[in-house]
C-alpha cells in the first residue's frame, strides 16, 4: 500500500466493514441469548435471581465498553487462554449487550398489560405456560422498536474491538491511515459507512414505533 | 339578513367587548360569517349553538387567540383586529378561562395564581401571595395554596383556574366551555362560582352548554348558528325563541 | 489455571487513578453543561419556523447519533489539526464528547417540548406572558422535569463513554489505567480496579444528579410522581 487511496484500499476498508457486520451479528445472537436470559431473571420469583440479575447490570452499566474489552482481553490471557482479537471482542460485546438488552426487555415484559397476566393466571396455566404463551408473544411486539434502535448502539460499538487489535471497520481505517496518512479523508469514509449502516435501522425502529403507538388504542 | 338583531344596549356607555361583522374562515372552511354582537360593562353574555357553530372561535378571537380576515373587534377600548394590538395590554384587561383548565402542573396553585402578577404586573411576591390567597378564598379554595394541580378533583381544578384569572384583575372574563370536561356532579361548583363573579358585576362572555344555568346567569344570549348570529336576545329567547332553528336547539340541548 | 491476581502494585499508583478519574469527571461535567446548552438550542431550532435551521439541526442529530464516538473523536482531533489547530487532547476530547451528547440531548428535548400541550402555552400567552416568559416558565422547566431521567441517565452514559477519549491521549482515567497496566504488567487486576471506579463514578453522578432534581423541581420532591 502507500501513496494515494486507491482500490485496495476501499477493498480493505469493506474487509473491515464486514467484520463490523460480523461483530455486530455474534452481539446480537450472544447478547440478545444471555440478555434473554437476565431479563427472565429480573423478572422472576425468585429473590435471588432477580438480585444477581440486576448486580449484574449494574456493574456492566456503570463500566464502559472500553474497559469491558480490556478486562476481556487480559482476563482470558490471565485464565491462561490463547488470546485471539475475535474472542476477546466476541465475549465483550456479549457481556455488554446482554446488560441493555436485558433491561430493555425487562421492561417490555412488564409492559405488558397487568389483566393479561391476571387472564393468563385465572386460566390456571403454569407460570411457565403463562410466560411463553401468552405474556412473551406480546411483549416480543412490544420490544421489537427498542431491539432495532439497540442494534444501532450494537454496530457503533463495535468500533471499540479496534483497541484489542480486531480488525473491523475502524481498525482497517486506522491501518490503512498508517500508511496514507489521510486522516480526515479516511474516517470521514469511515463515519459514511458506519452511518449508512445505522441510518436505516434507526428509520426502521422510529417506524415500528410509531406504528407500534397507533396500534395501541385498538390493543387496550 | 333573517337573523334577529339584538335590542340596542343601555346607552351611554361604550360596550366593554364589540364585534362588527366578523369574517374568518379556517382553509375554505367558513367558521364566522359576519359576526356582531356587543357586550355592555358588568353584563354576562352567554354564546350558544352547535358544536361547529363557530361559538368558540368568536369567544377565542376576542382575546386575539384567532386572528379574523375582517371586521373589527374592541375590546376595552383596544383594536383587538389591528395587527399591531399590544397584546400584553389586551390580555391584562381580559381573563380567560379554558376547557381543559391548563394549570401549570410543575407549579402549586399559589404559584400558578403567583405567576402572572409577578412577571407581568412586577407586583411583589409577597403582595402576589396575599393577592392569591385571597382570590383562592374567593373560588373556595382557601387551603389549596400549596396544593399541586394533580392533587384537585376536576372542578377544584377549573375553580383554582378561574382564580388564577381573577388574580390579574381583568375588566372581562371569558368562559370556554369551563364545565365540559367534568363529571356532572361536579360541574354545580364551578358554575356557583361563576354566578357569583355574575353577582358582583363582573362583564363576562362564555360558551356553554348548560341552558338551565344559561337561562339563569345571562343578560343576554347569543345563539351561533354556521357562522352567524342567527337569534340574540335577554335570555327570555331562551323560553320563547322565535327562529325554528334555536327551538330545535333549546329543544334537544336541554 | 493458575489464576493469580495481584492488586498492590496497582493500588499503589492510587494517586494517578484519583487524577485520572478527576480528570474523566471533569471531562463530564463541561461537556454535559456544554452539551446541555446545544441540546436546549438545537431542539429549539428542530421544532422552529426556519426549515433550513430545521434541516441542520435534524442532520446533526442524525450523523452523531448514527457514527461511533470513537470516529467522532479521531474526526475532531484530525480535522482540527489539518485546518492547523493545534489543541491540547483535552480541549479535542471535551469539545468531541461536548458534539456528541448535545446530539443526544438536543434529542431528548425535542421530546420534551413536544410533550407540552398547546393549552399550556394559551393559558400562559392568556394570563399576558411574553413570549420568553412563557417560553422560561411554562415550556423550558416543565420539559426539563418531563425527560430529567432519560437526560440524566444520558449524561452518565457520556462519562462511560469519555473512556473513549484515551485513544487520543487525553489522560483521563481509562488512559491512567492504560499506563499503569504496561508499567505494572499486571493489566487484568489493573481493569479490574478501573472498572470499579467508573461503578462507583456513575454511581456518584446519578446520586448527584438525583439531589439535583430533588432541587431543581419541588413538584417532584413532594409528590414523588413523574410529571
Amino acid at each position: 500500500m502507500g501513496g494515494t487511496l486507491n482500490l485496495n484500499h476501499l477493498l480493505f476498508l469493506g474487509h473491515g466493514a464486514l467484520w463490523t457486520i460480523g461483530l455486530s451479528v455474534i452481539a446480537l445472537i450472544g447478547g440478545g441469548a444471555a440478555g434473554f436470559l437476565i431479563a427472565l431473571c429480573r423478572v422472576s420469583p425468585s429473590r435471588l435471581l432477580r438480585i444477581l440479575a440486576a448486580t449484574y447490570v449494574q456493574l456492566i452499566q456503570g463500566t464502559p465498553l472500553l474497559v469491558i474489552m480490556f478486562l476481556s482481553f487480559f482476563g482470558l490471557a490471565a485464565i491462561g487462554l490463547n488470546i485471539s482479537p475475535l474472542l476477546a471482542a466476541g465475549a465483550s460485546m456479549t457481556i455488554f449487550v446482554a446488560a441493555y438488552l436485558g433491561e430493555i426487555w425487562r421492561g417490555c415484559i412488564e409492559a405488558v398489560p397487568k389483566p393479561q397476566w391476571e387472564a393468563a393466571e385465572g386460566l390456571a396455566l403454569s407460570r411457565s405456560q403463562r410466560m411463553v404463551k401468552v405474556i412473551l408473544p406480546q411483549a416480543i411486539r412490544i420490544a421489537t422498536p427498542p431491539t432495532v434502535g439497540f442494534m444501532v448502539q450494537i454496530i457503533k460499538n463495535t468500533s471499540l474491538a479496534s483497541v484489542v487489535g480486531f480488525v473491523e471497520l475502524t481498525r482497517s481505517g486506522q491501518i490503512i491511515n498508517n500508511s496514507l496518512f489521510e486522516p480526515f479523508l479516511i474516517y470521514s469514509i469511515i463515519a459514511l459507512v458506519y452511518f449508512s449502516l445505522c441510518y436505516p435501522l434507526s428509520r426502521l425502529s422510529r417506524r415500528l414505533e410509531r406504528t407500534a403507538l397507533q396500534k395501541k388504542p385498538a390493543l387496550a | 339578513m333573517n337573523a334577529h338583531t339584538p335590542p340596542p344596549v343601555s346607552a351611554g356607555t361604550a360596550p366593554v367587548v364589540a364585534l362588527r361583522n366578523v369574517h374568518k374562515s379556517f382553509g375554505p372552511l367558513k367558521v364566522l360569517d359576519g359576526v356582531s354582537f356587543e357586550v355592555a360593562r358588568g353584563e354576562v353574555t352567554v354564546l350558544i349553538g352547535r358544536s361547529g357553530s363557530g361559538k368558540s372561535t368568536a369567544l377565542r378571537c376576542i382575546d386575539r387567540f384567532e386572528t379574523i380576515d375582517s371586521g373589527e373587534i374592541e375590546v376595552c377600548g383596544l383594536r383587538v383586529d389591528n395587527p399591531q394590538l399590544d397584546l400584553r395590554a389586551l390580555r391584562l384587561d381580559v381573563g380567560i378561562v379554558f376547557q381543559s383548565y391548563n394549570l401549570f402542573p410543575h407549579l402549586t396553585i399559589e404559584e400558578n395564581i403567583t405567576l402572572a402578577p409577578h412577571s407581568v404586573k412586577k407586583v411583589p411576591k409577597r403582595e402576589a401571595k396575599t393577592l392569591a390567597a385571597r382570590v383562592l378564598e374567593q373560588v373556595g379554595l382557601g387551603d389549596k395554596l400549596h396544593a399541586y394541580p394533580e392533587q384537585l378533583s376536576g372542578g377544584q381544578q377549573q375553580r383554582a383556574a378561574i382564580a388564577r384569572s381573577l388574580a390579574m384583575q381583568p375588566k372581562v372574563m371569558l368562559f370556554d366551555e369551563v364545565t365540559s370536561a367534568l363529571d356532572p356532579e361536579l360541574t354545580g361548583e364551578v358554575l356557583k362560582v361563576i354566578e357569583a363573579l355574575a353577582a358582583d358585576g363582573m362583564t363576562m362572555v362564555m360558551v356553554t352548554h348548560e341552558m338551565g344555568f344559561a337561562r339563569g346567569i345571562a343578560d343576554q344570549v347569543v345563539f351561533m348558528h354556521r357562522g352567524k348570529v342567527h337569534e340574540a336576545g335577554p335570555a327570555d329567547i331562551l323560553s320563547s325563541p322565535a327562529t325554528p332553528e334555536l327551538a330545535q336547539f333549546v329543544g334537544t340541548g336541554l | 489455571m493458575g489464576l493469580e491476581l495481584d492488586f498492590s502494585v496497582v493500588l499503589d499508583r492510587w494517586q494517578s487513578l484519583l487524577d485520572g478519574a478527576a480528570l474523566t469527571l471533569e471531562l463530564a461535567f463541561i461537556a454535559v453543561i456544554c452539551g446541555a446548552l446545544i441540546g436546549a438550542l438545537g431542539a429549539i431550532g428542530r421544532r422552529g419556523g426556519n426549515v433550513l435551521i430545521a434541516r441542520l439541526c435534524g442532520a446533526y442529530v442524525e450523523g452523531i447519533r448514527n457514527t461511533p464516538l470513537l470516529v467522532q473523536i479521531f474526526l475532531v482531533y484530525f480535522g482540527l489539526s489539518s485546518l492547523g489547530l493545534k489543541f491540547s487532547a483535552f480541549t479535542v476530547a471535551a469539545v468531541a464528547l461536548t458534539i456528541n451528547v448535545g446530539a443526544y440531548t438536543t434529542e431528548i428535548m425535542r421530546a420534551g417540548f413536544d410533550s407540552i400541550h398547546k393549552g399550556q402555552i394559551e393559558a400562559a400567552e392568556g394570563l399576558g406572558l411574553s413570549k420568553a416568559q412563557v417560553y422560561w416558565h411554562v415550556v423550558l422547566w416543565p420539559a426539563i422535569e418531563r425527560v430529567y431521567p432519560a437526560l440524566t441517565s444520558q449524561f452518565v452514559l457520556l462519562m462511560l463513554a469519555s473512556s473513549v477519549t484515551s485513544q487520543i491521549s487525553a489522560e483521563e482515567l481509562t488512559a491512567v489505567a492504560n499506563y499503569i497496566q504496561s508499567e505494572t504488567y499486571r493489566s487484568f487486576e489493573t481493569y479490574i480496579v478501573v472498572a470499579l471506579i467508573y461503578v462507583v463514578l456513575s454511581f456518584i453522578m446519578r446520586l448527584g444528579f438525583w439531589l439535583l432534581g430533588l432541587a431543581l423541581f419541588p413538584r417532584r420532591r413532594r409528590l414523588g410522581t413523574p410529571l
